[in-house]
């Protein structure tokens, strides 16, 4: 046990994370929550039209 | 519960401190880029130092970097960041109070920065000059933006955090780290500090922090506006949005290991210096996913191109960052970097990702958000935003196309060697033979700087109550205004 076999560890665990995080992303479970998050810029349109005619008044 | 209810229908955005952002944002672009256009035309003709030493190249160069960089660059970050983080979370800034400290307080960093710079007062760390009384108001308005940013998170109304505030909240985090660390200092005056780290690892803490400016301020801040406004502007999803979540973790966790290629040849360990360009290399992976996840969205709105300038603005942007960062991880290979480094062809990838990415993706949302703001449909000129656009296309090619010439001219000059071992031209030869490219990157940054002017004007006429839009021009129609 050497410091070479921390570095080829941290190696494999850093490959097997990105590995992890591809599967966990592209799981077809998480396909209709990532819609809805992806679609959360176009889900608020009254809130902001109704803040800036209170700036208006204010401002 | 209904009180609750009926509480949170009434509640509205806080949109002043994005207003007051997203104006200083054009105002400081203007200053700084104003400054830009006098250095660059202070190595054309030294005679405009004015043998002063306030307005001497050594004192104003930092002076720029600093302004575009943390004032024109941070206003927009901040004006995006609290208008994003707002709208994709449903609920107003938990502190209106604590948002304008961070406004004053970021005002009042800059202008301490614009008065101590020319006087000389500098801890020579590149892009983190400024004294440490600065500093430490630098730090506490920068964890009060941390507060306030993620704060209004924590009390969102959706369950999803979008990944935009992800980028956002990585360029946060990350940068108070970073400042806060390479800012340690011993003081010995209220005017003059030294660097609490020695020697190499003090060059290496410098550039740990320096490229990741360039990680974290200038590319994932950045980014988060793209995964906003870009969709936004074309009105439809971004194109992948596991991509995102890849492009987001992969990015933040490379960047960080980068900073040794700003060292390369240098008293750092050899094994360091490979390291960083390992870690350079593979961050092209990360930059294109985004790159292309940002692209992409356009499909099947490419045709918007035609009549969106807005949006012309945004998919250029990308553009110049594809391409800057395919050049870094290629001038960060140490043999690449003995011809580049020292040389122009460093300060034209620099303004490859400044000018054409983090300032045209900024200009391109400042856009999209004045209408929205200040309760218009649209902005004032749209023909404007278009001769504004080729202003900054056309400043921006002639700028990285001068300094690649130079760069290139002057890393084969200096290496060139007689037979007898002696070098074939000095210094000022290759001093001389820059002169023409200092013309033309003068020229191109001008042109840059007029494209500004012409979007201050379209700003303030597009505030004002009491005028209209212009019609728009033939066949023309923008994007989302909402």
């Amino acid at each position: 046990m050497d410091i070479n076999d921390l570095r080829g560890l941290s190696t494999g665990l850093l490959l097997f994370a990105f590995v992890g995080l591809c599967i966990w992303a592209w799981s077809s479970k998480r396909k209709k929550s990532f819609d809805e998050a992806a679609n959360l810029p176009f889900a608020d349109e009254e809130l902001s039209q109704r803040s800036t005619q209170e700036e208006e008044r204010n401002g | 519960m209904s009180e609750l209810n009926a509480a949170l229908e009434h509640s509205t955005y806080n949109y002043k401190v994005v207003r007051q952002f997203a104006i200083m944002t054009v105002v400081w672009g203007i200053v700084g880029m104003l400054v830009g256009v006098l250095i660059a035309a202070q190595l054309a003709f030294p005679i405009l130092n004015f043998d002063l030493p306030w307005t001497s190249f050594g004192r104003l160069r930092p002076l720029h970097t600093n302004a575009v960089i943390f004032a024109f660059g941070g206003s927009a970050l901040f004006a995006t960041s609290y208008y994003v983080v707002q709208r994709t979370t449903q609920v107003r800034l938990i502190s209106d109070k604590l948002a304008a400290f961070t406004f004053w307080g970021w005002q009042a960093v800059i202008v301490l920065a614009a008065i101590t710079l020319p006087l000389g007062l500098n801890s020579t760390k590149e892009y983190a000059e400024l004294e440490w009384p600065i500093d430490i108001l630098i730090a506490v308005v920068w964890v009060s933006y941390a507060i306030v940013f993620f704060g209004t998170i924590v009390k969102r109304k959706v369950s999803h955090i979008y990944v935009a505030n992800w980028f956002f909240g990585g360029f946060i985090l990350t940068v108070a780290v970073l400042h806060i660390i390479n800012s340690a200092a011993i003081p010995v005056s209220l005017t003059k500090s030294y660097s609490a780290y020695a020697g190499t690892v003090d060059a290496m803490v410098q550039w740990w922090y320096g490229h990741n400016a360039v990680g974290f301020f200038l590319t994932a801040g950045f980014l988060g506006m793209m995964y906003y406004f870009v969709p936004k502007q074309a009105e439809r999803p971004v194109y992948s949005y596991r991509l995102s979540i890849v492009h987001f973790w992969a990015l933040v966790a490379v960047y960080i290991w980068a900073g040794p290629h700003h060292l390369h040849y240098t008293a750092l360990p050899d094994w360091a210096q490979s390291l960083g360009m390992v870690m350079s290399i593979i961050l092209l992976a990360p930059s294109w996913g985004g790159m292309i996840n940002g692209m992409m969205t356009l499909s099947g709105a490419w045709h918007k191109l035609r009549t969106d300038p807005i949006l012309r603005f945004m998919v250029v942007s990308l553009s110049f960052y594809g391409m800057s960062t395919f050049e870094g991880p290629m001038m960060s290979i140490k043999t690449v970097n003995a011809l580049s480094h020292y040389t122009d062809w460093t300060i034209g990838h620099v303004h490859s990702g400044a000018l054409g990415w983090v300032a045209m993706i900024s200009i391109g949302c400042i856009y999209h958000l004045i209408p929205i703001l200040f309760g218009k449909e649209r902005m004032y000129s749209t023909s404007l935003i278009n001769t504004h656009f080729w202003m900054s296309t056309i400043g921006t090619v002639l700028y990285i196309a001068s300094m690649w010439v130079n760069g290139i001219l002057q890393g084969l000059m200096w290496r060139a060697y007689n037979d007898d071992g002696t070098l074939t031209y000095t210094f000022v030869e290759s001093v001389a033979a820059s002169y023409p490219g200092y013309l033309v990157r003068l020229a191109g940054g001008a042109i840059f700087f007029g494209g500004m002017l012409i979007m201050a004007y379209n700003v303030y006429m597009t505030t004002r109550k009491d005028v209209a839009a212009q019609p728009l021009p033939a066949g023309a129609a923008q994007g989302s205004h909402a």
